[in-house]
């Protein structure tokens, strides 16, 4: 008993995303021009990117725990979650590129969505060089502490803004070209779309969960 | 507010001691204008034009801020610490950067115009778009100087750190001197120059909020 309660959420994240790769390929999807079947990766892609923001955003809230209080623990999970932050961004890249690859033609196009994916990970893997440059313990836990934290607040409002400031973007529901909007998303398509959301942030979590038990092993060892 | 003034002050005079230093950002915003007249030669269009203003004025702006905090001795940092609250500290310097920045972009501005002509069309726009961007860039390139400082390659980590969150205010900025090119209206800018005067300000008070934590060691 003592153990469901411990491990529960780790069995739903598991069948929440059985559940989403099993429904999303076999559910009745509505037949949209140009994307047509593809539209199925948004079970995939899109939460991907939720994911991303969701642990740069826990990445921060560590960052900011730390920095109240200087524990060793807050400043090993805001590292460790932008480790995997930027995990789902690379998938959230590569699935995005199979994507438009398949339905604008070429991998890469210009458009806001895209920049300001480019841009959060340009941030986080900044934020990376930043904390191999410096050695000593305190300095880099505190030092990047404060970039996390400057980087993030920036970047929430640029995420923000730039959509409003495009001239329209590529990405249906966006921009002036509304092929199909949130509002309209079919509604047993959102049956699977949102326990997707929350199956891959699970899994994220027990990712996270795993890293931080690595990292506390490791750096005991290396004090023994 | 003493303080600040004081080590605004102390920042002026050090500059004005060591000519060097500005004289170096002065000629290297010459030079690479002056190279980049010669590369472009005959592909400038208002646009092109535009880009190249806010990207060679971006690496200007790196240059220029990015000794700010390593150019004084560790031990007069100490004593800085001693006398002064670290809130006033890095405003001061804030607002010495800012300074500089206005006054290099103003000297920016007119060898750019020399060199590379000009294509603007609604200058007063153009200007307070610039002021606004100046004070933008001055800011943040001080907070991340001072991260920066704290590591052992400078330089390199400025661009690194800085370029992925300037992004929002850089594109801002290019936006609104589109439009002082193509126009001599005002017409849907107003919004945009609140954002920008709005990153700017948050860039400052989360300035203010973290300083002190990177300088006490």
């Amino acid at each position: 008993m003592d153990s469901f309660k411990r491990h529960w959420w780790k069995g739903l994240g598991v069948i929440l995303l059985i559940y989403t790769i099993i429904a999303g390929f076999l559910i009745q999807v509505p037949d949209l021009p140009i994307i047509h079947q593809s539209i199925r990766n948004l079970f995939f892609h899109v939460c991907m990117w939720f994911s991303m923001i969701f642990y740069f955003g826990v990445s921060m809230v560590y960052s900011i725990r730390y920095l109240s209080g200087f524990k060793e623990d807050n400043d090993r999970v805001a590292d460790e979650a932008s480790h995997v932050g930027l995990l789902f961004g690379l998938l959230g890249i590569v699935t995005g590129m199979i994507w438009a690859n398949f339905t604008w033609g070429k991998p890469w196009v210009n458009d806001p969505q895209l920049n300001g994916a480019a841009v959060s990970i340009l941030v986080y893997l900044a934020y990376r060089v930043l904390r191999n440059s410096l050695d000593e313990e305190h300095k880099r836990a505190k030092v990047s502490a404060v970039y996390n934290i400057f980087a993030f607040v920036i970047l929430v409002i640029f995420l923000f803004i730039l959509p409003k400031m495009a001239e329209g973007s590529l990405h249906p529901g966006k921009g002036k070209d509304e092929t199909m909007t949130v509002k309209e998303l079919d509604n047993t398509m959102r049956l699977v779309f949102y326990p997707a959301i929350i199956g891959w942030i699970i899994l994220g979590g027990w990712i996270l969960q795993l890293r931080i038990r690595i990292r506390k092993l490791s750096d005991q060892a290396f004090e023994d | 507010m003493k303080a600040i003034r004081h080590l605004i002050l102390k920042d002026i005079l050090l500059e004005w001691k060591q000519k060097y230093a500005i004289n170096g950002i002065l000629l290297y915003i010459i030079s690479t204008i002056f190279l980049c007249s010669l590369a472009f030669e005959g592909l400038l269009e208002p646009n092109t034009w535009n880009a190249l203003f806010w990207v060679v004025l971006l690496f200007a702006a790196v240059n220029a801020i990015s000794k700010s905090f390593v150019q004084e001795n560790p031990g007069r940092q100490v004593y800085y610490y001693s006398v002064a609250r670290p809130q006033d500290i890095i405003l001061a310097k804030i607002v010495y950067n800012i300074l500089l920045m206005c006054v290099l972009s103003i000297l920016f501005y007119i060898i750019f115009t020399l060199f590379l002509g000009n294509f603007v069309q609604n200058q007063v726009l153009f200007f307070l778009c610039f002021f606004i961007g100046s004070i933008g860039l001055a800011s943040l390139f001080t907070m991340i100087s001072a991260i920066a400082s704290r590591t052992s390659n400078n330089f390199a980590l400025m661009a690194i750190l800085g370029f992925p969150i300037i992004l929002p205010l850089l594109l801002l900025l290019i936006k609104i001197s589109k439009t002082a090119i193509q126009q001599a209206s005002w017409q849907g800018t107003g919004g945009l120059i609140v954002a920008m005067t709005g990153i700017n300000l948050i860039i400052i008070v989360l300035s203010y909020l973290l300083f002190p934590y990177l300088w006490r060691e």
